[in-house]
C-alpha cells in the first residue's frame, strides 16, 4: 500500500471506544490512525478527526457536556470550519451537539433503559462523504448502545434537517420500514445519524466500528470508513491534478453538493 | 452570595423521566397528579457579587454549562446574601 488517508481518534477520560475505532481503521481498513489526546491542542495533521463512543469525562450533567470544553475541541472546531471532515460516534454524536457543531439535543431514551443491541438503520441520503459507499436506502446492521440516544430537535429545526437532506441514517427494521418498534430510543423522525449543513461533520449513535469485521456479525459499518477514505482520496486526487493544471481557477475542495457555502 | 438555579425540560420537550414518576404516584393512588415534569436543581455560591454581575453571570454560566437551551429552560434567584 503506498498513500493512506491519516485518521485520528480522539481520547477523553471515559472514551471506551477508542481502541476499538482505532483498531478498524488501521488493521481492517488499514489506514494510519493516532490517538488525539483531549489536552492536546494539535492535530496532527489528520484527514480525519473521529470522536469514538463512552462516557468523556464521566457524562456528568449531561452526555458530552464537559468534554466540548476540552482543550482539542477547539482545534476541532477549527478544523471542522475549514472544511475537514469530522465523525462523531454515539457519546462523540452527544460532543458533536453539545459543542454546536451539529443541530439537535439527546434526551434520554423513551423506554429509560441503556440500550444496547444491534438494529438497523438505513441510508438516507448517500450524498455525504461518510456515506457515498452505500447505496441509497441500503439497510446496514449495526449495534447500538446508549442511554441518551432520543434524537430531538425542535420542529422548524426538524423541517430544516428534512429539507437539506442532513438526516443521513434513520433506524427502521430489516426490510428497510420506518416501524415503530425499529424506532428503539424514540427518536424524531426516526434520526441515527445527521451530517451539518457543510457535509462535512458527521454524528451517529450506531457504532460502525463494532460492525466492521464479519467475524463479529456484521461488517456493514465498513461502509461508513469505506465512504471517507473514497472521499479523502478523492479529494487528494483532484487537487494534484489541479496543482498541475495552474491556469484552472482554484475550486473548493469542498464536495459539490454544498453549493449554499 | 449564594444563587439557586433550576433547570428543567421546555414543555414543548417530552420528559419520559417525569412520565414515569408520573405513573408511580398514579399506581400508589395519588390519582389527582395531573402531570410531573423533572428536573435539575444547583446551589451555587458566589464570592461576593453586586447584583448586577449576578445578573449577568447566572444566565450566562446556565447557557453555556448548566442547560442545553435546545431542549431545556431554567430560572433561578438569590437565596442569600
Amino acid at each position: 500500500m503506498n498513500e493512506t488517508m491519516k485518521f485520528g481518534v480522539v481520547v477523553f477520560p471515559g472514551s471506551n471506544c477508542d481502541f476499538d475505532t482505532f483498531h478498524v481503521l488501521q488493521n481492517v481498513m488499514r489506514q494510519e490512525t493516532v490517538f488525539l489526546w483531549h489536552k492536546d491542542s494539535d492535530l496532527q495533521n489528520v484527514d480525519c478527526v473521529i470522536l469514538p463512543g463512552g462516557f468523556s469525562c464521566g457524562d456528568y450533567l449531561r452526555s458530552g457536556a464537559f468534554a466540548r470544553f476540552s482543550p482539542i475541541m477547539a482545534e476541532v472546531q477549527k478544523f471542522a470550519a475549514a472544511g475537514g471532515l469530522v465523525l462523531g460516534i454515539c457519546n462523540g454524536f452527544q460532543i458533536l451537539l453539545e459543542a454546536g457543531l451539529l443541530p439537535g439535543a439527546m434526551l434520554r431514551n423513551k423506554n429509560l433503559k441503556f440500550i444496547c443491541q444491534h438494529v438497523y438503520i438505513k441510508i438516507d441520503n448517500n450524498k455525504t462523504p461518510f456515506s457515498q459507499a452505500g447505496k441509497k436506502n441500503q439497510v446496514l446492521s449495526i449495534p447500538i448502545a446508549h442511554f441518551d440516544g432520543n434524537y430531538y430537535a425542535p420542529p422548524e429545526m426538524l423541517a430544516e434537517l428534512e429539507r437539506k437532506k442532513q438526516i443521513v441514517f434513520r433506524y427502521c427494521d430489516e426490510n428497510g420500514q420506518l416501524t415503530e418498534e425499529a424506532n428503539v430510543n424514540g427518536s424524531l423522525h426516526h434520526i441515527a445519524g445527521v451530517v451539518n449543513e457543510q457535509g462535512n461533520v458527521l454524528g451517529m449513535m450506531p457504532h460502525p466500528e463494532r460492525a466492521s469485521e464479519k467475524i463479529l456479525g456484521s461488517a456493514d459499518g465498513q461502509v461508513i470508513f469505506q465512504s471517507i477514505i473514497d472521499y479523502l482520496e478523492k479529494k487528494t486526487d483532484s487537487r494534484k491534478k489541479k496543482a498541475g493544471r495552474i491556469t484552472r481557477p482554484v475550486v473548493s475542495p469542498l464536495p459539490p453538493h454544498i453549493g449554499n457555502l | 452570595m449564594k444563587i439557586r438555579i433550576l433547570v428543567s425540560l421546555k414543555p414543548s420537550v417530552l420528559d419520559p423521566q417525569g412520565q414515569a414518576v408520573k405513573n408511580v404516584l398514579h399506581t400508589l393512588g395519588y390519582k389527582s397528579v395531573k402531570d410531573v415534569r423533572q428536573g435539575k436543581f444547583f446551589e451555587i455560591e458566589l464570592e461576593s457579587l453586586e447584583r448586577q454581575e449576578a445578573e449577568k453571570l447566572v444566565p450566562e454560566m446556565a447557557n453555556k454549562v448548566l442547560a442545553n437551551p435546545i431542549i431545556e429552560k431554567f430560572t433561578w434567584e438569590i437565596i442569600e446574601g
